[in-house]
Parts: C-alpha cells; structure tokens; sequence
C-alpha cells in the first residue's frame, strides 16, 4: 500500500512537474529568437514565474519521493511502473493544458508507455 | 517554407537534442561518481569527505552541463509544441539505450528489451503524424 503510495506521488507530482513548466513557457509566448543574449531573457522572465516555481517544487518533491520508494521497493518495480507517467501526462495535458489529444496521439502514448515499461522491466 | 513545415523544421532537432542531452548527462554523472567511489553511507560527515571529491570531478561537471542543457531545451520546445506531443516523442532515448548497449559495448540485450524498443518506435511514429501543436500557438 505504502508502495503504490509513493509511486501514485512519484508519477503525479512529476506530470504535474512537467504541466506547470508547461504552462509557464507557453504563457511567456513561443520562442523565435535562438540567440543566446534572447535566450537568456526568456529565462529571466520565466523564472519570475510562480507556475515555474511550482514545477520546481514538484518536481523536488517526485524526486523524493522516487528515492525513498527505491529504498524499500525493487527498481525492477518502480522504473517500469513510472511509465504511467505517460497516460497521466495524456490527461493532464487534455485537462489541463487543454491540447487535443486525438485517438491517434493516444495510440501513440499508450504504445510507448507500454515500451518504456518493458524496456525498464527487462533483465 | 509553410509555417507548418517551419515549426517541423524548428521543432524536430530539439527533439533530437532532449533525450541526447538527458542520457548524455546520465552516462557522465555516473561515470563522475564511479570515480568519485562508492558511499557506504549517508551523514554529514561522509557529505563532507564525499563533496569536495564530488565538486571537483571533470565528468559530474560534464554531466550538470549535458543536464542544464537537456532542461533548457525541454523548456523551449514547451513553449510552442504540446506537452502530449514531446512526452512520447522524447521517450526515443529508451530506444538508443538498447541500440547503443547492443552495437557499441556488444551487449547481450535481452529479447523484452528490443519488443519495448519496438513499441516506443511504433508509439513515436504515431504521434509523430500529428501536428506538433493543438493549443493554437506556434
């Protein structure tokens, strides 16, 4: 129980991670200018932002809580079972990012969920 | 150029970039703390023998930078393609591990490995047929 727990934080908090950097970038606008003078400008104004922040914070915190779920549960587990990362990162991105996510992209998703857990669990 | 095959054009060498970075930091941060030895165990004091050590290897330092560098370009690409889209199209790294340990380092990968290779490949080339942005942006 403890285990499924800990994962359910570890894959949560990192989507959830990955959705706030999201939407940072994305509220900040499109970058065009690879320059790295601009590029650093970008990263000033996107560390200005609370959903930046919020990103780091979750992801410090899935990170914790991957290492304190390693230490008592086998990696052949746990790398395999994060591959949820992907269906939860689905709905977070439909949800909450509002992307169309269409039957194709899902397939998509699903298939490489699928492969990222039996490549992990492989031994 | 159409600006769909603009934001292709723009889009596809991060997306190269993101799993390169992100194994490339992984591969030298290890190599770093091989070098460093292995912690028996964790305490401030160990920290304070370990760190100097930590700080002061070439390949951790390589390895930060190949990490920063995997970040930033996850970040940009984030700012106009979908976060359903990069996600599984970044998991290409899980491919280049098995390809790589097999071809380079003459690994025996075993046979589950290749069929989750396989997946990620065919799962990458599904979402690679839609468009990299639905949000309107880019």
């Amino acid at each position: 129980m403890r285990t499924f727990l800990f994962l359910a934080i570890v894959v949560l908090s990192g989507t959830g991670a990955d959705i706030a950097w999201t939407h940072a970038m994305k509220r900040n606008g499109e970058v065009k200018n690879f320059a790295p003078r601009a590029l650093l400008g970008v990263f000033r104004r996107v560390l200005q932002s609370g959903w930046m922040w919020l990103g780091t914070a979750l992801g410090a915190l899935a990170f914790f809580a991957l290492l304190a779920v390693l230490s008592w549960a086998k990696v052949s587990f746990v790398v395999p079972a994060t591959a949820a990362n992907y269906i939860v990162g689905g709905f977070g991105a439909k949800f909450l990012l509002k992307e169309r996510v269409s039957k194709t992209r899902w397939a998509g998703m699903l298939l490489v969920a699928a492969g990222v857990a039996l490549v992990c669990a492989a031994r | 150029m159409t600006s769909s095959r603009k934001l292709h054009a723009k889009t596809f060498p991060l997306l190269v970039l993101v799993p390169v970075f992100s194994a490339l930091g992984n591969v030298l941060l290890g190599k770093g703390m091989r070098s460093v030895g292995e912690i028996h165990h964790m305490s401030f004091s160990t920290l304070a023998v370990y760190l100097p050590k930590i700080l002061s290897t070439v390949w951790i330092w390589l390895g930060i930078g190949s990490l920063l560098l995997f970040y930033v370009s996850y970040l940009l690409v984030l700012s106009w393609a979908d976060y359903s889209y990069v996600l599984p199209v970044t998991a290409t790294g899980y491919v280049l591990a098995p390809v790589l340990a097999h071809f380079l380092l003459g690994e025996v990968v075993p046979g589950t490995r290749w069929v989750g290779a396989a997946f990620i490949f065919l799962g990458v080339a599904l979402v690679g047929r839609t468009p990299p942005t639905t949000t309107g942006q880019g």
